[in-house]
């Protein structure tokens, strides 16, 4: 594609992808507004919601489609899955598409290849005909430097708006749209409609102007009244949305962090939506706080990415030397990925000085260009960026050990676990795993694979005894993010997120169904109290059976339609990432932990979602009263399920073949499909895509095999009930205990942090109170003291003296009133006597 | 000398006296004594006849001034049944 063309169509694509980003917000906007105004009884600001989600699924769907279309759709047919191994060519890049793949095979492909992601076409003849001779110039860009990040088609990327500029670092909100992006939006903004639309019928007990809600109770021992809040709860979906979205299309890794924040945000909101109960608001600020404590790690990351990157974007950009103030000279700046791994995927590491030389889009190592030294950055350092990022995807996305919040975060209604704890927030964790790739070292990967690993055990063992039926799904959830986890770190790169996709599909739509059972069931939410729901609730049974089917990765074996075998969407990616780790542990055998626990969780997941299925919808009735008030949900609850279980069955047609992994594999980080030789100094080595392909079979068949063995061991156990799971729960106690008590982890938490924060406050309120009080109660005794003692002084000593005066006055009169006898001969004695004594002093002091 | 020793007499008959019409007496004696003064003065000095003309004038008084004296008494013993000047206290403090 030559450049202009690469221009436009990226701005096109931008601002399709901008309108479909920016219209929750608007949304949220409205909603606030209206919201405060408008009457609680009308539902308009669900209609605000749906509509502005719609029509950003309608505006992700055209792009994805104009993106297909403009890039001639070489992505579904550059697959390799079926390939034999060609020689990877001199520009790395192009390696996958010179292969001589199974033309045939692929063709097959895309003409079943349903019209799932939006209203696209698919372009036969052109595939047939051009294929070939095409994919080296669509797939190419050797004639411009663009998007050398990719294997496949160039990603488009630029600047919305420049926020600010700090020397060589600008920050701005950019974007980045390759075929993961587009296929994101389409999955969160599909998902979000659904759930949108769902949530029109769950939450419609809040369009009332007095609610009572059982589980707050007042002081006088009522229930608690309120008014509704439904419109409050679209306008933070809204926001929600808003939120997802940037992260998705976030083009440089600060703005994903602030996006980040924002999902937080809006998941602390939405989980403390019933503000009043206890349980809810602890568990919002568990939430967040356990986010924070893993942003804490992003923020590491990415002081090292700009002290050493000196830029935040993940492709190459223009940026303004400035070499005198008033000029201006633009150049032109790689970015973060081609920074690391140049233009074939390679880290370039001087393995005695222990770093690792920055290039730029050709290949050549960065310098400076004063004193010509090639920038570098210490590997450790590079090690540490990659950790401290990914410790924000540890809290994001509940692994192992910042797990404990999700369960928790059941609180929230439904629609929230659905949309935000199942589909894209949760997501996000492992979208920027996946989309960070090129920066993570090998030793960082082994990290994410042994944390995915260790979270996907754990929680599936915890989901085995949990019996609120929406913790089932939490724990699952957390266990399948385990697995993305696991398959990003063995380089499965295009595997764990097929399984991100179809996971959020499947588990959205479980998360639904649920929320369709908990208001049938009135409220209930406990799995024991439940039982035998299939006849009164057939919709909702039968698309949950679609979803629980689909996780467990059931297929039928040997049986296979126009060449695929009969599965759901589940079996592919979980057959990916399977085959991957098994890839990873036969180069590297010592990590075979890596392939051995994720294939025994998988027969685990199976068993405990196919108990969640038994326990709630199989069997006798458990509770009869409950029983006899079950209904089924109206058509805007049932209907979302029913197209979320079309996706879920279907979104993942021809496993790696098929147009979803085509489509992701598009965006596979460059040299990732060739593998990676473990470095001299020891380290790990990745498969390549053709290690991959040679054990796939055998790591299909272990996987189906553990799926099915789990699947039958839970319908003996709950379906049939041929053996009782409460023998099995008595005889193993202690092992039960533990379980349910989440490994601990909760009970640890609270001693580790928990406590010691409570004492270190009390020691400063201990402070406070004594010290500083004392300093000010003191102050004012002194000060009163003081007063006292020259009120004291006023009174004594200067009225004394006024006193005095006046008394002393008195005195003088009194004794000058004395002279005046009335004795007239007196009086004559000191007329003559006074003559006297004048003329003597006259004539004393002036003698003539 | 003569004038001297009139009006020394005359101020301690004044001072002394308890009677009131003995201290008008003294007064005269007061009077007459400055008067000589001045006449020796008109002798003996350059005032002449200025001192003829303020005996003259003197004397005048003297007789106006024991007129009103004589007055006041009079009124004093319509008052007080006496002219004792030891009895007019009434203006003591």
């Amino acid at each position: 594609m030559d450049p202009e063309t690469h221009q436009s169509v990226g701005q096109t694509l931008a601002i399709l992808l901008a309108v479909a980003w920016l219209l929750p917000l608007a949304g949220f906007a409205v909603e606030v507004l209206a919201g405060y105004w408008s009457n609680r009884l009308s539902k308009a600001a669900a209609f605000l919601a749906v509509g502005c989600i719609g029509t950003g699924f309608v505006c992700s769907a055209i792009a994805l489609g104009y993106w297909g279309v403009q890039t001639e759709w070489a992505a579904l047919s550059a697959t390799d899955s079926h390939h034999a191994e060609a020689g990877v060519d001199a520009e790395g890049h192009d390696g996958e598409h010179q292969d001589s793949h199974d033309h045939d095979g692929a063709d097959a492909h895309h003409d079943d290849a349903h019209d799932d992601e939006g209203d696209h076409q698919d372009d036969d003849a052109a595939h047939a005909a051009t294929d070939d001779a095409d994919h080296n110039a669509a797939g190419s860009h050797g004639d411009e430097a663009h998007g050398h990040e990719h294997a496949g088609t160039p990603a488009f990327f630029g600047t919305f708006y420049q926020l600010a500029r700090f020397g060589s670092l600008v920050i701005g909100i950019d974007y980045y749209i390759d075929s993961l992006t587009l296929v994101m939006f389409v999955m969160v903004t599909l998902i979000a409609t659904c759930i949108h639309i769902f949530a029109i019928g769950y939450m419609s007990d809040e369009l009332t102007e007095d609610y009572v809600d059982h589980q707050v109770h007042t002081a006088d021992g009522g229930h608690f009244h309120r008014p509704g809040r439904f419109y409050r709860f679209f306008s933070y979906m809204s926001l929600f949305c808003f939120s997802m979205l940037g992260l998705v299309i976030a083009g440089n890794i600060f703005q994903v962090f602030i996006f980040w924040e924002l999902v937080g945000i809006c998941s602390y909101l939405l989980i403390g939506f019933y503000v009043e109960r206890h349980s809810a608001s602890t568990a919002a600020n568990k939430a967040f706080i356990m986010n924070r404590v893993g942003d804490f790690g992003f923020l590491i990351g990415l002081m090292v990415i700009w002290t050493y990157f000196g830029t935040f974007r993940f492709a190459e950009h223009e940026i303004d030397r400035q070499p005198a103030p008033g000029v201006s000279e633009m150049v032109r700046v790689p970015g973060i990925f081609e920074m690391v791994r140049g233009n074939d995927g390679q880290l370039d590491v001087d393995a005695e000085a222990g770093v690792v030389y920055l290039r730029d889009g050709e290949g050549q190592r960065l310098v400076d260009p004063e004193s010509d030294a090639p920038y570098t950055i210490p590997y450790m350092l590079l090690v540490v960026a990659g950790l401290g990022v990914f410790a924000g995807c540890i809290g994001k996305s509940a692994q192992f050990p910042l797990q404990t919040w999700l369960p928790d975060a059941m609180e929230g209604p439904t629609p929230v676990s659905a949309l935000v704890h199942s589909a894209t927030m949760v997501a996000a964790g492992v979208y920027l795993a996946g989309r960070f790739f090129p920066v993570f070292t090998p030793d960082v990967l082994l990290v994410i694979a042994y944390i995915g690993c260790i979270t996907l055990f754990v929680a599936a063992t915890i989901a085995v005894v949990a019996t609120d039926i929406k913790r089932v799904l939490a724990y699952s959830t957390i266990s399948q993010l385990g697995y993305m986890m696991l398959a990003i770190g063995v380089a499965g790169w295009a595997a764990g997120l097929f399984h991100l996709i179809t996971h959020a599909f499947f588990k959205s739509l479980m998360f639904l169904a649920s929320g369709s059972v908990i208001v049938g069931c009135h409220h209930e939410q406990e799995m024991p109290r439940m039982g035998g729901l299939l006849k009164k609730m057939p919709i909702t049974g039968f698309t949950m059976l679609v979803g629980v089917v689909a996780i467990s990765g059931l297929a039928i074996p040997l049986i296979t339609i126009f060449g695929e075998p009969i599965a759901l969407s589940g079996f592919h990616s979980k057959d990916a990432i399977v085959a991957t780790s098994l890839a990873f542990t036969k180069l590297n055998s010592i990590h075979t932990l890596l392939f051995l626990v994720p294939l025994v969780t998988a027969g685990l997941t199976a068993f405990y979602m196919f108990r969640l299925w038994f326990y709630t919808f199989w069997g006798e009735p458990r509770d009869q009263e409950l029983h006899d008030h079950v209904h089924e949900s109206p058509w805007v609850m049932t209907g979302p399920l029913i197209v979320l279980a079309f996706f879920a069955a279907c979104c993942a047609i021809g496993g790696e073949g098929g147009v979803l992994f085509s489509l992701l594999s598009d965006s596979e980080p460059v040299g990732l499909g060739a593998g990676y030789a473990a470095m001299d100094s020891g380290g790990v080595a990745h498969p390549s895509h053709d290690n991959v392909h040679a054990v796939h079979s055998t790591a299909g068949n272990l996987a189906l095999l553990a799926a099915f063995a789990g699947t039958i061991i839970a319908y003996l156990l709950y379906g049939a009930r041929v053996v009782d799971p409460g023998e099995i729960r008595n005889q193993m106690r202690g092992v039960h205990s533990f379980l349910v008590e989440k490994w601990q982890f909760d009970k640890l938490y609270d001693a580790m942090f928990v406590r010691p924060v409570h004492v270190v406050a009390s020691w400063f309120a201990a402070f406070d109170r004594i010290v500083l009080d004392g300093i000010l109660h003191g102050s004012a005794k002194a000060a009163i003291d003081v007063s006292k003692w020259d009120r004291r002084f006023d009174e004594s000593v200067i009225d004394g003296m006024v006193n005095l005066v006046g008394d002393a006055t008195f005195a003088i009169g009194r004794s000058l009133r004395n002279v005046q006898t009335g004795q007239l001969r007196q009086y004559v004695m000191f007329i003559a006597v006074g003559v006297l004594m004048l003329f003597v002093l006259l004539f004393a002091f002036f003698p003539k | 000398m003569v004038g001297a020793v009139l009006f020394v007499a005359g101020i301690v008959c004044m001072a002394t006296k308890r009677n009131g019409i003995g201290v008008l007496m003294g007064v005269e004696l007061v009077l007459n004594g400055a008067n000589v003064n001045f006449v020796a003065f008109s002798r003996y000095t350059s005032l002449a006849l200025d001192g003829q003309i303020i005996s003259l004038f003197v004397i005048v008084l003297a007789a106006a001034e024991a007129a009103v004296a004589l007055a006041i008494a009079l009124n004093f013993y319509n008052n007080h049944m006496t002219i004792d000047v030891d009895r007019a206290e009434e203006l003591h403090g």
